[in-house]
């Protein structure tokens, strides 16, 4: 988030009770036990790597959830609707419906499958192996990196609330993260999650209503409205940068956010597609994200209401928490929004309770990293390049080895990131990179049978640098962030969305121009990879209401009537 | 996944996971009631916002009656 102090600069020390402690403790300790429970279970590969293939679309749809669920998530766009008011919710409705319903609607049927065990494998059985390792390794860095900013980031809160040494933080949570991982892989790191997911709710759901009791919904849409006639409307301000906070037009949100990023994210990134692989069958799959995208629109009520109330709060100095979200150099905290108003609401017990779903955020949002991460470094990477000829057995070594591996380097991610304090700013920013590129070229392949290898391969790669490259100009301050917008006034935010945009066009422009030059696949080998050569199974047997088509409609509609009652 | 000489297979043999989720809601909901009745009985010297209310008295008694209730509905292993 842009021009966001580092939380610990000044101190927000939270005393625990007693009680406070055990609620910290019993958790942390249930969490490691499950861990060994679960390590009975895991005998092979498929165990470890897709949990069995067992799961209900609940647990798969919860696991999904949580595994979204970061404790960047929450708290930093608790603190994102304090700075952006009611058009947070972007990140919500267009930044996340559309793509999870397409998700499930058409692009589960190509993933689901019994030969494709991770997003790089499907790119294998639709391209070739180039595009496939290239996928890896662009995947694997990105989760290191990210997986090492949300430690960096667990570390600070703990720091600042409760004042535990940083570097005791970090370690401490990579080594329970690499304990319950590595014993029992996704069984491990799904049944953790659907865990964390209740305990999240029950550590943050009813914050808003507190809220809500304190300073009225009427009191706070008053209040919002006040600040800025922008930061009430998510849609009519965004004719012009100049109306809305966000410094966006209707075009990048649409586009850039919509289009890009969030199909990107929801349909293509396997940390979360993961979950959903754990599926017991095709329809189970297909549900996983539509059942999300309730919980999705859930999360986006309760964590808006909890960033716009901070907000309104802050304006009344009798509140006294605009002295509590400013440090010393007078600048605002805004991702201390949700610490600070646990501690505003919360006596002895329930402050255990949500100091327990921050660090439930964080190790749901670490175990989903580590295990996609263990899954595509072991299949993708080290079978397909180093060890072709695994065992079964091998696999399973290499995922454990594996998940300590990837913690330690996201350890060292984390010391990284504590050298640069800017760097949550630009997580945005990473995922424009590395996922806009990716989504171009999965998309393409999935709907035009005639994308070649050679232009799926050199699309993305050529995709990726570009982004990349235009990243770095803005960073060293070559051009301004509105260069790549095009209309003047635009933010940090909007110049995110747009060079995703373009970094998508580049790779798909790329990918179609080569396409013509070079050779396609046989009809014979796509069958079942492309949407013309797919034959669509009807679902048959079931009654209207248990459809996948119902519930994706029900989404849609309700996505429609939340955007027209904000807009 | 393994078949066990009884027919089960290794995942047949697993506790369900509403059972996991229903053993912590309940043990930290009946730790949250704890703390609101302390509380009541020795109200804190720096209350805060609302701590009329008795937040973590009702809202501990609503997650250990949901955990309770996951709880005993899923004891039984595979279901």
């Amino acid at each position: 988030m842009e021009g966001t102090a580092p939380l610990a600069q000044t101190s927000t020390m939270i005393d625990l009770s007693l009680i406070d402690w055990l609620i910290l403790l019993i958790f942390i300790g249930f969490i490691v036990g499950m861990g060994f429970y679960l390590k009975k279970f895991t005998r092979n590969d498929e165990d470890f790597f897709l949990a069995g293939r067992r799961n209900s679309m609940w647990v798969a749809g919860i696991a999904f959830m949580s595994a979204n669920m970061g404790a960047m998530e929450v708290i930093g766009y608790a603190g994102n609707a304090m700075k952006y008011g009611i058009h947070c919710a972007h990140f919500y409705l267009i930044g996340a419906i559309p793509a999870m319903v397409f998700l499930g609607v058409f692009m589960m049927p190509f993933y689901y499958s019994g030969r494709i065990k991770s997003i790089p494998g499907y790119l294998k059985e639709r391209f070739d192996e180039k595009t496939r390792v290239l996928n890896a390794f662009i995947f694997s860095i990105m989760m290191v990196l990210v997986s090492g900013i949300s430690l960096y980031l667990l570390a600070m809160i703990m720091e600042a609330m409760l004042g535990w040494p940083w570097h005791v933080s970090v370690w401490v949570a990579a080594a329970l993260v690499a304990l319950y991982v590595s014993m029992a892989g996704l069984i491990s790191a799904i049944f953790t999650e659907v865990v964390q997911f209740f305990l999240i709710w029950a550590g943050i759901l009813i914050l808003p209503v507190l809220g809500f009791i304190e300073i009225s919904p009427a009191e706070v849409w008053q209040g919002l409205e006040n600040i800025s006639w922008g930061h009430v409307h998510l849609w009519a301000s965004t004719g012009d940068p100049g109306l809305n906070p966000m410094q966006m037009t209707w075009m990048g949100m649409i586009f850039g956010m919509g289009m890009t990023i969030a199909f990107g994210y929801w349909t293509t990134d396997f940390l979360i597609i993961q979950r959903a692989f754990s599926a017991r069958d095709l329809r189970s799959a297909r549900m996983t994200p539509i059942i999300g995208t309730y919980f999705k629109m859930l999360l986006g009520l309760v964590v808006v209401s909890i960033g716009i109330i901070t907000l309104v709060l802050m304006q009344d100095e009798g509140t006294g928490m605009r002295a509590l979200l400013t440090n010393a150099a007078g600048e605002i905290q805004y991702d201390k929004a949700l610490p600070i108003m646990m501690s505003r609401y919360f006596p002895a017990g329930m402050i255990g309770l949500g100091i327990t779903a921050i660090v439930a955020m964080l190790m749901a949002g670490q175990a989903g990293n580590m295990s996609a991460f263990t899954a595509v470094w072991t299949y993708d990477i080290y079978h397909a390049v180093f060890k072709k000829d695994a065992t079964p057995p091998q696999l399973l070594r290499m995922g454990r080895k594996a998940t300590i591996a990837g913690l330690g380097l996201a350890v060292a991610g984390a010391y990284i990131a504590r050298s640069m304090p800017t760097v949550i700013d630009y997580l945005q920013a990473i995922a424009s990179m590395v996922l806009a590129p990716g989504v171009a070229i999965i998309l393409l392949g999935m709907f035009w049978k005639r994308l070649t290898p050679d232009g799926a391969f050199w699309g993305m790669l050529i995709g990726c640098l570009a982004s990349f490259g235009m990243f770095m100009m803005q960073q060293l301050n070559i051009v301004e962030p509105a260069f790549f917008t095009p209309v003047d006034g635009a933010g940090f935010m909007a110049a995110n969305f747009w060079r995703g945009l373009w970094a998508w066009m580049i790779a798909g422009g790329l990918g179609i121009l080569i396409s013509f030059f070079t050779t396609p696949r046989s009809d014979e080998e796509l069958r079942g990879l492309v949407w013309s050569l797919t034959e669509r199974k009807r679902e048959e047997g079931l009654v209207w209401y248990r459809t996948v088509g119902f519930w994706a409609t029900v989404t849609m509609v309700l996505f429609f009537i939340i955007n027209i009652l904000l807009w | 996944m393994t078949e066990e000489p009884n027919g089960q297979s290794d995942y047949e043999q697993m506790k369900p996971i509403w059972y996991f989720v229903g053993v912590i809601l309940t043990v930290i909901g009946i730790l949250v009631v704890i703390s609101g009745v302390m509380n009541l009985i020795n109200p804190p010297l720096e209350p805060t916002v609302l701590a009329h209310l008795h937040v973590n008295l009702w809202w501990g008694l609503i997650i250990t009656v949901a955990g309770l209730a996951m709880w005993l509905t899923n004891r039984r292993v595979g279901s």
